[in-house]
């Protein structure tokens, strides 16, 4: 039996939506028949305000986008400009950068993985113990750099300091704590019968549509590509580094959930790998000056963010300030798909289906 | 490690089928007509295995307009850059839509037309991205004034 089609818009402002998102959504009952997503409400023009900055002042812009993954936007950021203006990074720099990163890889898939399941309706207690966590990582940062959240750490040629003394013993502690809390975590969802009734085929993305819509990050290894850029393009020192790229076999929800939960156990062991590598030095090269100025030119170089593929192109035309610095946005092009998936679902699979695409929409409005 | 190739790379790719369309080479890319550009893209997407596209994007360059393709395999891991040269005066911008070969330029050529106003044809849901309907001008653009 079909009933009257209604037509209603949820969000900006709503809880589930991770932001300012708005989808206006047409239901048969509570059938979904049509999505479309409406963006820009957190649109603050980042892209043109770096055309005003040097090359240094633009660090700051990119904690911006998004903001729960600051560490690897800033490294997106700076191996463009190492690239652009042929600037060799310390090597101590390139060991701290990456340390930072994969924490910060932690602590976004804590996100992603937290409010997914609060999406799913298991309200606060699993979203807390991985704030919780992802909050040990924050203090980390705090140590590192002095900021939390908007971290600026990094700069062209490594970073602007060293880490402290009392930051390593603090960070053993937190790389030999956090396993036992994946346990727990494990112990509580992943063979939660709800959750697998609840996410198990639904919303499920075919390997070849997610290639052909630009998808990446976990959202395409979930659909069992194997496509890490850390793997098959390192940058910085990965290729020193071995770790799995954990893959989904169906993509579905349940696959992308499981692909971020294992990738947080993979950048624990990359940390320990950095550990036992990193060797006293400087952070940054003495030659490196602080105003940057490119010759004429262009780069683009991808790196894997927690989202996906984050990649900043950049031309010069020789100034203090970028001529053009687009944003290669991971969380954007992952929504390009949204519709298709949850079409023909029910209104209660759309915010899981939202969730498990893991967007931030600091990064898809910039 | 994804071998970017060079301009004279992808010229010799190109060559055999689409010499006319080669409007110049650079260092790391090679720039075509619009005209027939959906066959090269097409070409590139099924002959030579360039299933991702990584990024669409735009630059202002005062004479004119560049529309940028990142292109990337996944099977051979290696990636190269197309540009396509519009709006010569700054007049009319417009380039064909690669939404029918690639579904991952949607959203980003609705940005592209937000926010630096070049037109793509055919594209089937060509409206502004991130800024409201009345916005008027294209704040991307050198000469935008806010």
């Amino acid at each position: 039996m079909s009933t009257e089609l209604v037509t209603m818009n949820i969000g900006p402002i709503h809880p589930s939506t991770h932001g300012v998102f708005r989808m206006r959504v047409t239901f048969d009952g509570e059938t979904i028949i049509d999505a479309e997503p409406i963006i820009g409400y957190l649109h603050r023009g980042s892209e043109k305000l770096a055309e005003e900055r040097t090359y240094t002042q633009v660090v700051t812009l990119t904690d911006r986008m998004d903001y729960t993954a600051s560490m690897t936007n800033n490294q997106a950021y700076i191996l463009s400009v190492e690239k652009l203006s042929g600037i060799t990074p310390s090597e101590r720099g390139v060991w701290l950068r990456m340390i930072a990163a994969e924490l910060q890889r932690i602590a976004a898939h804590s996100v992603a993985i937290g409010f997914l399941i609060n999406d799913l309706g298991a309200w606060h207690t699993p979203l807390l113990y991985l704030l919780r966590e992802r909050e040990k990582i924050l203090e980390l940062f705090e140590m590192m750099c002095g900021a939390r959240i908007t971290n600026s750490y990094l700069r062209p040629g490594g970073v602007f300091m060293d880490a402290p003394d009392e930051f390593w013993p603090s960070l053993n502690k937190f790389l030999d704590e956090m396993p036992n809390r994946l346990d727990d975590i494990e112990n509580l969802l992943t063979d939660n019968e709800i959750i697998l009734a609840r996410t198990q085929n639904v919303a499920t993305l075919k390997k070849d549509d997610a290639i052909n819509a630009s998808v990446t990050g976990p959202m395409l290894r979930a659909s069992g590509v194997d496509w890490d850029l850390r793997h098959r393009n390192p940058y910085d020192y990965y290729e020193k580094i071995s770790f799995r790229r954990p893959l989904g076999t169906v993509g579905d929800n349940n696959d992308r959930y499981l692909v971020r939960l294992h990738e947080i156990r993979e950048s624990l062991k990359i940390v320990e790998q950095c550990l036992d590598l990193i060797e006293p030095g400087p952070v940054k090269p003495e030659e490196v000056p602080f105003l940057v100025r490119p010759p004429e030119g262009e780069s683009y170089v991808p790196i894997e963010a927690p989202k996906g593929e984050l990649g900043f192109y950049l031309v010069s035309d020789g100034g203090i300030a970028p001529f053009r610095c687009h944003v290669r946005a991971p969380s954007l092009i992952n929504l390009t798909l949204l519709r298709d998936m949850v079409i023909g679902y029910k209104i209660a699979d759309l915010f899981v289906t939202f969730g498990s695409i893991d967007v931030n929409m600091g990064e898809v409005d910039r | 490690m994804t071998k970017v190739l060079l301009g004279s790379e992808i010229e010799d790719i190109l060559r055999s089928n689409f010499k006319n369309q080669i409007e110049a080479a650079g260092e790391d890319y090679v720039q075509i007509s619009n005209d027939k550009s959906l066959d090269l893209f097409n070409y590139l997407k099924i002959d030579q295995k360039y299933d991702l596209l990584s990024s669409v994007t735009s630059v202002d360059r005062i004479s004119h307009f560049e529309v940028v393709y990142h292109l990337t395999s996944l099977q051979k891991n290696e990636s190269l850059v197309i540009k396509i040269k519009c709006g010569e005066g700054r007049i009319d911008p417009k380039v064909k839509s690669v939404v029918s070969v690639w579904r991952g330029a949607e959203l980003q050529e609705r940005e592209i037309y937000d926010l630096m106003g070049i037109m793509f044809e055919d594209h089937p849901n060509m409206k502004r991205l991130l800024l409201w309907e009345n916005f008027e001008g294209h704040p991307l653009r050198k000469d935008f004034v806010s």
